[in-house]
Order: C-alpha cells, then sequence, then structure tokens
C-alpha cells in the first residue's frame, strides 16, 4: 500500500482530465436537464413545465414495460456470463504456448463494433440461411426470431453471451494468474479437494477483478443499445425494446425532448446509484 | 478432469467463432447465392465484394474516417489522463475521492442519453462532421477509463522511485518522461489498447456527430443495408474488414492482456 502525501497543487494534474470530461459531460447534461422541465413549440420558444415530463415518464405503461425488459435483461446476462466466465477462465491452460491463442481468439469478439455484432448475429440466427436459426429449425425446434418474442429474446441474450463472456474470462483469468505456485502446492500437501481451492484460495484472489467485472458487464448491459437494435430493432412488437433503445425512439424517431430528456435523466439516475453501491462496497474491499 | 476442461475452453472458442466463419463465408459467396438458401462454404467463390470495397471511396473513405477519429482519442485520452492517474497515485488532495467518482461516472452514464446534446454542442463548437467531434465525444467515456487503469498500474510502481529521481535532481516532466514512463510502459500500451476498442467498437454517437465528410464505416454499412436494397455480401466484406484493426492491436498487447483486463489492480 502507497502511502500518499497531501498536495493541494496534484489539481493542476488532473485539470486536463476535468475541462475534457466537463466539456463532455457538464453542458449536454444542462442540456437535457433543460428539456426535460421545458416544453416547445415552435424552434426558441420553450415554457417552463417544471416536473410534469417526470410524472409523465414515471407513470407512462411504455416506460415501466421497457425498465422491466431492461432488468430482466440485465438480470439474465449477469447470471449467465458470469458463472460461465469463471469456468472457462478455471479451465484455461496457465502456461504454455496455448494461453496466447486462447486469449487473444477470446477477445476477438470484444474488439468488433457493435453494429457489425448486430448484423453478424442478425443473419446468423435468420431461419432460411443462418447456420444458428437454420441448425435449430434442423433440430426441429420452431424458431424465428423476427416472428416470436421468446425466440427473439433468446437470440439477444445468446448474442450477448457470445460477444462479452470473454471480458468476464479475462478479468477472471488475470486474478488467477496473480496465484503463486507455492499456494497450489501448499493445497497439494495439505490433500485440498479441488472445491476447498476453489472456494479458500482461487475465489478470494478472484474477488477484486470480479467485482470489476461485475461492475462493467452491469453498466454495459444496462446501457445496450446498438447490438439488440441492429438485431431486432426492438421487436417484434416491442418485446425486445430496452431503455436505450426506448430512449433513443423517442428523441429521435418522434423528437419527443421533454419526455425523452426526462427518461435520460431517471435512467442516468438509477445507473449512477447502482454503480454508487458497487464502488463503495468495491472501495471498502481494497481498503480492508 | 483434465480433459473436461480442455473440452470446455474448446466449445467456448468453437461457439465464439461460428458467427465469425458464418461472417466470412459469406463475405465470399455473391448475394444471390446468399439469400438462395442455407450452404456451409461458398459455392462460387468470389472476391467481388472485397474489390467493391478497395475500390468505392465512400468505403474505403469510411475506414479512414473511422480509424482517423479512433487514434486521435487514443492519443488524446492517453495523454490527458497520464498526468491525471499520477495525481491520483500518488497525492491526497481536496476531493480527490469525489473526483475520482465522478470521472468514473461518466463512464456509466449512457451515451443514448448523451446523443442529441452532444449534435447540439459540437455544432456549436462548429466541430460537427469532422474527426474532431467525434473524438472529442469518445472521450467522456475514454478519458476516465485511462485515468482508471493507468493509475492501477503506476499505484503498482514504488514511491521510493520517485524520491529518488528528485533527490537525483530531476525535475517533474524530466522525470515523467525519462524514468516513469517507461516503467509503466506496459500499462501505457493496454491503456492505449482499451480506448482504442472502446473507440473503434461504439456507434452511436459516431455515426450520430457525422454527416458526410466525416463518415465512419458503420454508418456507411447502415446505408448499404437500407438504401442499396441488402447488399448481404458487401455488408458481410464490410464487417469482416473491420476485425481487422482489432486482431492486429490484440497482437501487439497479447502478453500484457491478462493483466491489462483487470486494469492493473491483481
Amino acid at each position: 500500500m502507497i502511502t500518499k502525501t497531501v498536495n493541494q497543487k496534484a489539481w493542476f494534474l488532473v485539470l486536463p482530465v476535468l475541462l475534457i470530461v466537463a466539456l463532455n459531460a457538464i453542458i449536454p447534461l444542462m442540456t437535457v436537464v433543460n428539456y426535460s422541465v421545458q416544453d416547445t413549440f415552435s424552434p426558441g420558444v420553450f415554457f417552463f413545465e417544471g416536473t410534469k415530463w417526470y410524472k409523465d415518464v414515471l407513470s407512462s405503461p411504455r416506460f415501466h414495460g421497457a425498465l422491466g425488459r431492461q432488468f430482466l435483461y440485465t438480470a439474465i446476462i449477469l447470471a449467465i456470463e458470469i458463472p460461465l466466465g469463471v469456468l472457462v477462465a478455471l479451465a484455461m491452460p496457465r502456461k504454455g504456448p496455448w494461453v496466447s491463442v486462447c486469449l487473444v481468439l477470446m477477445a476477438l469478439p470484444l474488439l468488433i463494433p457493435w453494429n457489425v455484432v448486430g448484423a453478424m448475429w442478425n443473419i446468423f440466427a435468420l431461419p432460411d440461411i443462418g447456420l444458428l436459426g437454420y441448425g435449430l429449425n434442423w433440430l426441429g425446434f420452431d424458431y424465428n426470431y423476427t416472428q416470436q418474442p421468446v425466440s427473439a429474446w433468446m437470440t439477444v441474450v445468446l448474442m450477448d453471451v457470445w460477444h462479452w463472456t470473454s471480458l468476464v474470462v479475462l478479468l477472471a483469468y488475470a486474478g488467477l494468474s496473480s496465484i503463486p505456485d507455492a499456494y497450489y502446492q501448499a493445497a497439494k500437501i495439505d490433500g485440498a479437494s479441488s472445491f476447498a481451492v476453489f472456494r479458500y484460495i482461487q475465489l478470494p484472489k478472484m474477488k477484486r477483478v470480479l467485482i470489476i467485472a461485475l461492475l462493467l458487464r452491469f453498466m454495459d448491459s444496462f446501457m445496450v443499445y446498438t447490438e439488440p437494435f441492429v438485431l431486432t430493432g426492438g421487436g417484434p412488437g416491442n418485446s425486445t425494446t430496452f431503455l436505450s433503445i426506448d430512449l433513443v425512439k423517442a428523441a429521435i424517431g418522434e423528437f419527443n425532448l421533454g419526455i425523452a430528456a426526462a427518461m435520460s435523466i431517471l435512467y442516468f439516475l438509477m445507473t449512477l446509484l447502482v454503480c454508487w453501491v458497487f464502488y463503495t462496497a468495491m472501495m471498502r474491499g481494497e481498503e480492508s | 478432469m483434465r480433459g473436461a476442461k480442455i473440452a470446455l475452453v474448446f466449445v467456448y472458442i468453437l461457439f465464439l467463432m461460428l458467427p465469425i466463419y458464418w461472417l466470412l463465408n459469406m463475405s465470399f459467396k455473391t448475394t444471390n447465392e446468399i439469400l438462395g438458401g442455407f450452404s456451409w462454404y461458398p459455392q462460387e467463390f468470389t472476391l467481388a465484394s472485397y474489390k467493391t470495397i478497395f475500390t468505392d471511396s465512400t468505403w474505403y473513405n469510411g475506414y479512414i474516417n473511422s480509424l482517423t477519429y479512433v487514434l486521435m482519442n487514443t492519443v488524446i485520452s492517453v495523454s490527458l489522463a497520464l498526468p491525471a492517474a499520477y495525481a491520483f497515485s500518488r497525492y491526497r488532495f481536496l476531493g480527490d475521492k469525489h473526483l475520482f467518482f465522478w470521472l468514473l461516472s461518466n463512464r456509466m452514464a449512457p451515451p443514448a442519453v448523451f446523443v442529441l446534446p452532444f449534435v447540439e454542442l459540437y455544432s456549436a463548437l462548429n466541430l460537427f462532421d469532422t474527426p474532431f467531434a467525434v473524438a472529442l465525444a469518445h472521450c467522456l467515456f475514454n478519458v476516465p477509463l485511462a485515468v482508471w487503469i493507468l493509475e492501477g498500474f503506476m499505484s503498482g510502481v514504488p514511491r521510493e522511485v520517485d524520491e529518488t529521481a528528485y533527490i537525483d535532481g530531476y525535475s517533474f516532466p524530466r522525470f515523467f518522461i525519462k524514468i516513469f514512463m517507461p516503467l509503466i510502459a506496459a500499462g501505457i500500451g493496454v491503456t492505449a489498447f482499451f480506448c482504442f476498442m472502446f473507440s473503434w467498437v461504439e456507434m452511436l454517437l459516431a455515426k450520430n456527430l457525422t454527416s458526410v465528410a466525416a463518415k465512419p464505416i458503420v454508418a456507411v454499412m447502415t446505408r448499404t443495408a437500407s438504401t442499396a436494397g441488402y447488399e448481404l455480401g458487401l455488408l458481410a466484406a464490410a464487417g469482416a474488414l473491420t476485425l481487422i484493426p482489432g486482431v492486429i492491436v490484440i497482437w501487439f498487447v497479447r502478453k500484457h492482456i491478462a493483466k491489462g483486463f483487470a486494469l492493473g489492480r491483481v
């Protein structure tokens, strides 16, 4: 642990970062706040509306629907990706030439532009010409993601698992590779079972990186937009319309600025709240 | 046990590769063949889609535009984050913890929230439809991330290094560039990798902050998908080509990737 000295001049080192992030964060956020309390009938003419938009949003079934779907989606994603990622990381070889090969291949999906991911799965899952869709129908499943909400959900979840599980694998693997060999040898001498090794050696060492994984996967899945939008366009019907998709629809598609802005603020506050809880937990874990 | 482990890793990687194989498979087919029905490999192997992309300026300019703002963003993010990360890793100052969380909170802001205000902001700054707009906008999430990763790596360097250098009479800038930066070279590489990655894959902001002159490849693809009657072969080839920059950068950092993904905090 490094002891830090108090030095107020350190602010000068932070200043450039502060300015550029403030330009990108505070000005746009204030614009959104402005929109969220005003109404307009012609360009440049605004009326103060107070909390009207917020009340509208909070009482609209459409928002409740999108919010519900968003939480369900994030919960499913986390429940699959975190355990699967840990399992794969545990199964990875720890040394040798295969490590690099595995890591590079696994990292590949992370580096594909998100709309290409969507487009790729869009075709991959088509029932007539895509490998996944064709294969499932050949196996006797009635699968068509453009028509059936259940199939659409399955595809969206499978795509996210494909896209992001590797992030969890890489993080967990980083945690595992920091365990000295001596720990394993000691466990062997003690005759510890492989579950005991996992529970008392590997899991505690992975704790910190797993919290980072959880934090990153929560944030990113909670604001997911591009991939499901390109894959399903939010359909069939509204079945895969998540918060971001609904938001962009309201703001750009329907030009409902007030509603969209109020939604933005609520959305941002929710993400912030959850992340603050995670972050506090993480920092507490780090200090102890 | 060992066999089961190898099988799991193998099946997982196979699962990752299948959609990519399908993309490559399609990129070598004609659009007619793709729409004609299911086939495991191209019956009439063709490079026509790739040829179109490399000869049509709209297409290859899309790649150039994307790479331009991605590289700009990487340079801006890393160079601004370096001193800030040093401050966070070495000093306590008024409001440091709150500032750190505030920075991170911008990584949590859904880009969908910022699309519209960003268009207004960058139009007002006369930067709309230039690579600068996208490069600066991507700083919203890349700068905080860069600070976070670099801070992790810097905290791994003992403080004695700094103190010895000051006793030897190094000024801060000279110490930072000559001694400190080489020590965290791997961390800088990993940070650049992450900035590159997140700027390269983002498309909502990139698409909405440009219209004609600086249009990124992802926007060119969307246009093709909607207007040119769904040219699947072309779309697949364009998609396949977007994999290349990722493969190149990942190859460079493959040795540090495991530690890098832990944001230097292992």
